[in-house]
């Protein structure tokens, strides 16, 4: 990780405009969408969007020729170009044979991707952003921070001081004010311009139409005022047919800023008459700009399917800390992440595709359906598989590729912990590893580890047997979650066995782009865990049971190692994780908890693989209900808690306030106890409470049952 | 589905009214043009966009009023304080309004004064948006303009704000007794 960039994480972080801003935001974003989609089958809606976007991107080729021939039948210039470079060319020759001095634009992502202000403006033109958001950027001399809102990192004091210098008059901030002045200053460029320049919501191959979105009113100004109108349009904003852009009207808005519909929506297809009675010269241009390479691609041709909305960026518990800058000039978050890989170069993400937790919140609410999350692991393994990883890394990659090296380092480090170990935690470390324990105590790597305890439980010999995948926190430091495990499926009838050949579930490896590794822990686990005559693999560590269950499998796909895949979706089929095989259990009676019992107050929270990968999240509330606990729900109950695996240790400043955070909305239920189905979870929450001399006591859900079983 | 349409429009701060016959409508209009202040003097006059509902003698009958002018250009559209044109259709489920604005009288009164007045025959509510994209094509309409309450803005510090760069109020104004070109 550069140093520049980790200088940029450090001012956004501590930035309280920009976290305060983007917090307030996320956190009103989440109900305000919640409720614009009421009483819409979201999932149907995106099914289709999905499908009409891809549809389109297979046929990019088709599309853009049969959208110019449609758009040129009509009386618009088309041009297409994959290079940048000559859609800069094209505009400034329009602009120099019509004698064009100023130009006013509206919203475009395109222009910001092409850089085409500074070009124009080098070349003598004026051109005024018209977008109030991306006005006051302009004005600032900054990029936007936001696809939807380029402005929303600035405060209305600062957006004061700058109209103040513009018109050299002493506002306040009063913003309907501030808005007033905007729409003052800017009106007369309008009616001068010789140019407007828009982008593309949407293109329509069919009618040869455009499609513009906006509230403020200034795209429909743009198209109509000025005699000439340059539409650029990216041709991922193709659509087949005039009826596909119903369900992109319906998602977009929705999805953008919780609006049923922008105010205003034009459809554009072909000249219309100007002001002064002649036709306009519209000009349409096609860019291609890599996209259609990232077609080709079979991974990431899904990205395709953007429109665009940017709620990815306002569900990200990282973007919502750090803002769009850290990410770069043009687009950011999540779905930036990967369009910058692309329309820049990959190089360009190494770093920021690092800032991706992997929590998966954006994948559940993306109406283009695109697994944005995977597509940010593609490209650290591509850049993994070009670059190496870097040399302290592929030292413990070696390592965890040899259980017996690596359990032996995790024994000996239980020894070697000891000096700063107080009770059950690590509270303070040495040096530079200090980072890892600030802010939370970390487990102490426990005694004795669960693969050796489990040698001395006594179970009762049943026909039914589980296979227990443990991982490495409840082997090694969090054995009693374990046992707890064993505890509960005896009563149920259930024998567990535990091959001892079983090893890292390759995760951490996988995560860092570390492919190879990954596939090699995946295939040591499969030949452990298949070498039992078990009826389930059961895991209480939901990363560990989604690398059983579907990673393993992706990770050969990416690899191309086809001869294990069956393998692995044997293995698939038998996973499951803790709180869905018990709920199973107790429905079919096999399993009681204690009756009438009066437990108190509890609070969940729900951990990103298992709400989201696994799909699991009301069987645990179910279980702990019917023991006793009375459920008070969090705020943000499934926003992760910034552990990520290593994310914690690599980015500490970052996986810091989402933590604290977390942690606030745990004490504001006033629950004494909260739960969780993640020994990973369990030790970034817990730790954090210990440091903050908290009382409230966190425990799996395994081990709150295990003390609940009717005796 | 007018109540529908109603309540959506209203919940993005348009003003929506209804009156039975062309008579009511009218009264409407002249009286609300004159209680905000209609003179002929730029910054106070309205601009009315030629369309059905000034058909017949209708637009003779207003010749008389003050500020009240009908020969759409783009600099009397730049000073008029109220633009009026009439709408094709109507959205329920969003509180939307539609039409055909290739004629580009229809879109400077609609974006540049302060007070758009949008005439809707009431029977042009739709239900939806597909249903209205089998009603109208851009194979016969160049410029398909949807207006979904006034201008808008949030992006400083993501406050709501009405009346950027289009207009700030938007009053809508169905008539049971205007046809309509549906």
């Amino acid at each position: 990780m550069s140093n520049e960039f980790k200088e940029s994480i450090h001012r956004a972080v501590n930035n309280a405009n920009l976290t305060g801003a983007l917090g307030k935001f996320s956190e009103a974003y989440k109900v305000n969408r919640a409720k614009a989609y009421e009483g819409i089958d979201f999932e149907e809606l995106r099914g289709r969007i999905a499908e009409l976007k891809s549809y389109a991107a297979s046929h990019l080729d088709q599309l853009s020729e049969q959208f110019a021939r449609n758009a040129e039948a009509r009386g618009a210039k088309v041009f297409r170009t994959s290079d940048p470079a000559r859609v800069r060319e094209y505009i400034l020759k329009v602009a120099r044979d019509n004698g064009v001095r100023s130009i006013v634009k509206s919203k475009s992502m395109a222009t910001e991707e092409i850089h085409l202000n500074p070009y124009l403006e080098k070349a003598g033109i004026s051109v005024g952003e018209t977008d109030l958001g991306e006005w006051i950027i302009q004005l600032a001399g900054q990029t936007p921070s936001h696809m939807v809102m380029p402005a929303i990192h600035m405060t209305k004091e600062e957006v004061s001081d700058l109209f103040s210098k513009e018109i050299d008059e002493r506002l306040t901030s009063d913003i309907p004010r501030l808005v007033k002045v905007a729409r003052e200053r800017l009106r007369p460029m309008f009616l001068q311009a010789d140019m407007g320049i828009s982008g593309g919501n949407i293109a329509v191959a069919e009618t040869g139409s455009i499609v513009l979105m906006t509230n403020e009113g200034n795209a429909r100004l743009v198209t109509s005022l000025p005699k000439i109108h340059v539409a650029l349009v990216g041709i991922e904003k193709l659509v087949a047919s005039y009826a596909d852009i119903a369900p992109i009207l319906k998602a977009l808005p929705r999805s953008a800023t919780a609006q049923l519909l922008t105010s205003y929506v034009s459809i554009i297809t072909g000249p219309t008459p100007n002001p002064d009675g002649s036709l306009k010269d519209l000009h349409i241009i096609l860019m291609d700009n890599r996209r259609s390479e990232m077609a080709a691609d079979p991974k990431f041709k899904q990205a395709l399917q953007c429109i665009r909305c940017a709620s990815c960026l306002n569900v990200c518990p990282i973007f919502r800390l750090v803002g769009g800058h850290v990410f770069g000039k043009v687009y950011t978050g999540g779905i930036g992440t990967i369009l910058t890989a692309w329309f820049d170069e990959l190089k360009k993400s190494e770093d920021i595709q690092g800032l991706c937790i992997q929590c998966g919140a954006c994948k559940y609410v993306c109406p283009g359906k695109i697994d944005i999350p995977e597509l940010i692991m593609e490209i650290r393994r591509r850049l993994v598989k070009d670059q190496g990883l870097p040399l302290m890394q592929k030292a413990i990659y070696s390592v965890v590729n040899n259980r017996h090296l690596f359990h032996g380092m995790l024994r000996a480090a239980s020894l070697a912990g000891k000096p700063f170990t107080s009770g059950r935690f690590v509270r303070h470390l040495p040096l530079f590893l200090a980072d890892l324990t600030d802010g939370r105590s970390l487990p102490a790597i426990a005694g004795e580890p669960f693969r050796d305890r489990f040698k001395n439980i006594k179970q009762p010999k049943f026909k039914e047997k589980a296979a227990f995948y443990a991982g490495c926190l409840i082997d090694f430091a969090y054995p009693e979650m374990g046992e707890s495990l064993v505890k509960v499926l005896n009563k149920a009838g259930i024998e567990v066995v535990f091959p001892q050949d079983q090893t890292c579930c390759g995760a951490p490896a996988r995560y860092s782009g570390a492919y190879e590794v990954a596939a090699g822990n995946a295939i040591d686990n499969i030949k452990a865990l298949l070498d039992e005559d078990v009826q389930y693999v059961v895991s209480a560590c939901p990363t560990c049971t989604v690398a059983l269950d579907h990673e393993f499998i992706s990770t050969f796909e990416s690899l191309g190692q086809s001869e294990w895949i069956p393998k692995a979706r044997e293995l698939a089929a038998k996973t499951v994780d803790f709180s869905t095989l018990v709920k199973s259990l107790v429905d079919q009676r096999r399993l009681s908890l204690k009756d009438g019992q009066k437990l108190g107050k509890i609070t969940y929270h729900d951990s990103c693989h298992l709400k989201r990968t696994l799909k699991v999240s009301e069987q645990p509330r179910e279980l702990l209900n019917r023991a006793g606990y009375e459920l008070t729900e969090m705020f943000e109950c499934d926003m992760c808690c910034g552990m990520g695996g290593s994310y914690s240790i690599k980015l500490p400043e970052i996986s810091g306030p989402i933590l604290k955070r977390k942690l606030h909305n745990i004490r504001e239920t006033g629950a004494p106890l909260v739960a969780m189905d993640c020994p990973g979870c369990v030790m970034q929450i817990r730790g954090g409470l210990d440091q903050d001399g908290s009382a409230i006591r966190v425990q799996h859900t395994v081990e709150l049952l295990a003390e609940r079983l009717e005796d | 589905m007018y109540e529908q349409f109603k309540a959506r429009a209203e919940g993005v701060s348009a003003e929506v009214h209804r009156f039975d016959t062309r008579a009511a409508t009218l009264e409407f209009i002249i009286t609300f043009l004159k209680g905000e202040g209609l003179h002929d003097v730029p910054q106070s006059h309205a601009l009315w966009a030629d369309c059905p509902f000034l058909g017949g003698s209708v637009r003779q009958s207003l010749s008389e009023v003050a500020g009240l002018k009908f020969d759409v250009s783009q600099k009397l559209a730049a000073q008029a304080k109220f633009g009026i044109s009439q709408m094709q259709w109507a959205l329920a489920d969003t509180g939307t309004l539609v039409q055909d604005s290739s004629a580009i009288d229809q879109r400077l009164v609609s974006s540049l004064p302060a007070i758009h007045i949008a005439l809707v025959p009431t029977s042009g509510i739709l239900a939806d948006m597909p249903t209205l994209l089998t009603r109208i094509h851009p194979g016969a309409s160049a410029y398909i303009a949807m207006i979904t309450g006034p201008s808008r803005t949030a992006d400083i510090e993501r406050v709501l704000t009405i009346g950027v760069h289009g207009p700030e109020r938007l009053i809508i104004v169905f008539c049971d007794e205007l046809g309509g070109g549906n």
